[in-house]
C-alpha cells in the first residue's frame, strides 16, 4: 500500500466546523453568520488538474489528490448541478459481498472508508450499518452464493447463512415464498458490513472538505469536447464557458464517458444503460435491513423518511433516458410483491433513473488511456458504494501516473488479452 | 415501453422481444489480415451514441426474426426504414 507523507493539515483554509458547539452559537444568533459549504470562484483558464464532472467519484478524487498528495490546483467542472446524477440516483446500498479477488478488497476498503467518513469530514453522512440479507430461492443462485461465500471469507468480508426461520423473525414483512409458493425461499445469507447513507451529504462532504483544501467546483461548466495537443497528449478542454487548459484531465462523468471520448477519437469499451428505482409514500418503520432478492431482481430497503426504496433490472436496450419503463416498473412491482404482499398497498411516490455505463466484464475501469494525462473512471454499475475507494485510487493514480494497488486489476489493458474480471456481484445485471 | 415493428409479425410489444445489443460491422473475409488488437476491438467496442444507433432485436416471442432498427438513445424514437436480416 502506498505510504503518504504529505502534511495536509497544514494546507487547510480555515473550514468552519460542525459540531453541536457551532450549532448552539449559530442558534443564539438566529443561524446568522454560517459560511458557505463551498466557494464559487471565478473560473481560470488553465489547472494542473481538471476533473469532469462534480459527482462522488470526482468529488472524492479532488478530496484525496489535495490530501494524500498536496496538489490543489485543481477545478472540479461539472455540466449541471453539483452531486445532480448518478449519485443523487442510487439505492444507496455500500455493500462488499462481490465475487472476484480483485474486486472484494476493493469494496472492503470502500466499506472501511465510509465507515469513518463522517467523522473525517466532519458531515453527518447518516451512515447505518444495518446489513443485507439475500433471500435465495434457486439452487444455481443458492450455489453461486456459497461461492461467494468463501471467496469473501478469504478477503475479510462478512457473509454467512441465515435459516429461514431467522431470517422471517428478523424481516416481519416478508410473508411470502412460503412452501407452496412459485419460488419457495430455500436458504438466506447476511452480510453484516452492508449500509446505507444520505446520498447527497457523501458529495456535499467531499465537496465541502475538498474546497477547503482550495480545490475549485465549477458547477454549470458543461464540457463540449476534449482537445487533444500536437503530441499526442491532453491539452484541455471547451466547455460553454470557454476554453479550459490542464496538463492532466480526469473523467468521472458515469454514462457520458464515451460521450467525452469520442470526441478525440479514443473508443472505451462500455455501453451505457438506464438502471432505475422507485420509492413508496413514508410508512412507520418495519424493515430494518436491506434485502435483495437475486432471483427476482429486486432489492429494497426502507429510508429514514420511512419511504421504501426498490430497485429492480435495468432497461433492455442501450438508454440515456432517466425515466423508467412501465414494464421494469411492473415487473419490479409484481417481485416485491410476490415476498411482501403487504405491500400492495403502498403508493408510488417518486421514481428515478441513471445512465449507467458498463464495460463487456462488468467490472469497473480505473485507468490511464491511450491518450497522454488523460484518466478514466467509469464503468461504475452500481458505484455509489465505491466512492472512496474509487476516489483513492484514482487520486493515486493522476498524481503519480500509476496504479494503486487496488486499482490494478480494473485498467483498460486488461482488454487486450480479454482478461475479463467476470463479476457476479454487481447490481441487477 | 416501446413499441417495436418485427418485418414479419407488424407491431408489438417490446417485451416480447430481446435486445442483440448495436449492429457491429460485418467481420472481415479473411481473418488472417487482421492483428489482435484488431479482433479484440472488435469483439470488445461497440457504438455507445447520445443519439440514433442501428442495433439488433429479436422477436423472441414471436417468429424469432432477428433484424434491425435504428433508435435514438435518448429519445426512444425508433426512426424509419428498418433492413432485415436473416442471419
Amino acid at each position: 500500500m502506498a505510504k503518504y507523507s504529505y502534511d495536509h493539515d497544514k494546507a487547510r483554509l480555515s473550514m468552519q466546523k460542525y459540531s453541536l458547539f457551532s450549532l448552539a452559537c449559530k442558534t443564539l444568533n438566529n443561524h446568522q453568520g454560517w459560511r458557505q459549504a463551498w466557494r464559487t470562484l471565478p473560473l481560470k483558464n488553465e489547472y494542473e488538474i481538471l476533473i469532469i464532472g462534480a459527482g462522488g467519484h470526482g468529488l472524492a478524487t479532488a478530496y484525496y489528490l489535495a490530501k494524500y498528495h498536496g496538489i490543489t490546483d485543481v477545478a472540479v467542472i461539472e455540466k449541471g448541478w453539483l452531486g445532480g446524477g448518478n449519485i443523487a440516483r442510487n439505492t444507496v446500498t455500500i455493500r462488499s459481498n462481490y465475487m472476484r479477488d480483485e474486486s472484494i478488497p476493493f469494496y472492503v476498503k470502500s466499506l472501511e472508508l465510509y465507515e469513518q467518513l463522517s467523522q473525517e469530514l466532519n458531515y453527518n453522512l447518516m451512515y447505518s450499518k444495518r446489513g443485507m440479507i439475500d433471500v435465495i430461492q434457486t439452487y444455481p443462485k443458492l450455489r453461486e452464493i456459497k461461492r461467494r461465500m468463501l471467496s469473501m471469507h478469504l478477503h475479510g468480508s462478512t457473509y454467512k447463512s441465515l435459516d429461514i426461520e431467522e431470517l422471517r423473525r428478523q424481516i416481519p414483512p416478508l410473508t411470502g415464498g412460503g412452501p407452496d409458493s412459485r419460488l419457495p425461499i430455500i436458504s438466506s445469507m447476511l452480510h453484516t458490513d452492508a449500509a446505507v447513507c444520505r446520498h447527497d451529504a457523501v458529495a456535499w462532504g467531499y465537496a465541502r472538505a475538498a474546497d477547503d483544501y482550495g480545490v475549485e467546483i465549477h458547477q454549470n461548466t458543461a464540457v463540449q469536447r476534449l482537445l487533444k495537443g500536437a503530441d499526442g497528449s491532453i491539452e484541455g478542454v471547451i466547455t460553454n464557458r470557454g476554453k479550459i487548459r490542464a496538463k492532466k484531465i480526469a473523467l468521472a462523468v458515469s454514462g457520458h464517458t464515451t460521450t467525452l471520448t469520442d470526441t478525440v477519437g479514443l473508443q472505451l469499451p462500455l455501453r451505457t444503460f438506464n438502471l432505475t428505482a422507485f420509492v413508496s409514500e413514508p410508512v412507520k418503520p418495519l424493515l430494518d435491513v436491506i434485502v435483495n432478492c437475486p432471483d427476482l431482481g429486486v432489492y429494497l430497503n426502507q429510508s429514514d423518511k420511512g419511504e421504501i426504496v426498490i430497485g429492480g433490472a435495468s432497461d433492455v436496450g442501450q438508454s440515456f433516458r432517466r425515466d423508467i419503463k412501465q414494464d421494469v416498473f411492473e415487473d419490479s412491482v409484481r417481485a416485491t410483491l410476490e415476498l411482501f404482499p403487504s405491500f400492495k398497498r403502498l403508493k408510488l411516490l417518486r421514481q428515478w433513473g441513471g445512465a449507467l455505463d458498463i464495460a463487456p466484464d462488468a467490472t469497473p475501469i480505473i485507468s490511464k488511456t491511450k491518450i497522454p494525462g488523460l484518466f478514466v473512471s467509469a464503468g461504475w454499475w452500481g458505484g455509489f458504494k465505491a466512492i472512496p475507494a474509487g476516489g483513492l485510487t484514482f487520486a493515486h493514480l493522476i498524481a503519480n501516473n500509476e496504479n494503486h494497488l487496488l486499482n490494478e486489476p480494473f485498467t483498460l489493458d486488461r482488454f487486450d488479452h480479454l482478461n475479463f474480471i467476470l463479476e457476479s456481484g454487481t447490481t441487477a445485471h | 415501453m416501446l413499441e417495436i415493428t418485427c418485418p414479419f409479425c407488424g407491431p408489438r410489444s417490446e417485451t416480447e422481444y430481446i435486445n442483440g445489443g448495436p449492429s457491429k460491422v460485418n467481420r472481415a473475409e479473411s481473418p488472417d489480415g487482421f492483428t489482435d488488437s484488431e479482433w479484440v476491438d472488435y469483439l470488445i467496442l461497440a457504438p455507445n451514441p447520445l443519439g440514433p444507433v442501428k442495433e439488433e432485436w429479436c422477436h423472441i416471442m414471436g417468429c424469432s426474426l432477428w433484424f434491425t432498427i435504428t433508435r435514438d438513445t435518448v429519445t426512444h424514437e425508433i426512426l424509419p426504414s428498418p433492413e432485415t436480416s436473416n442471419e
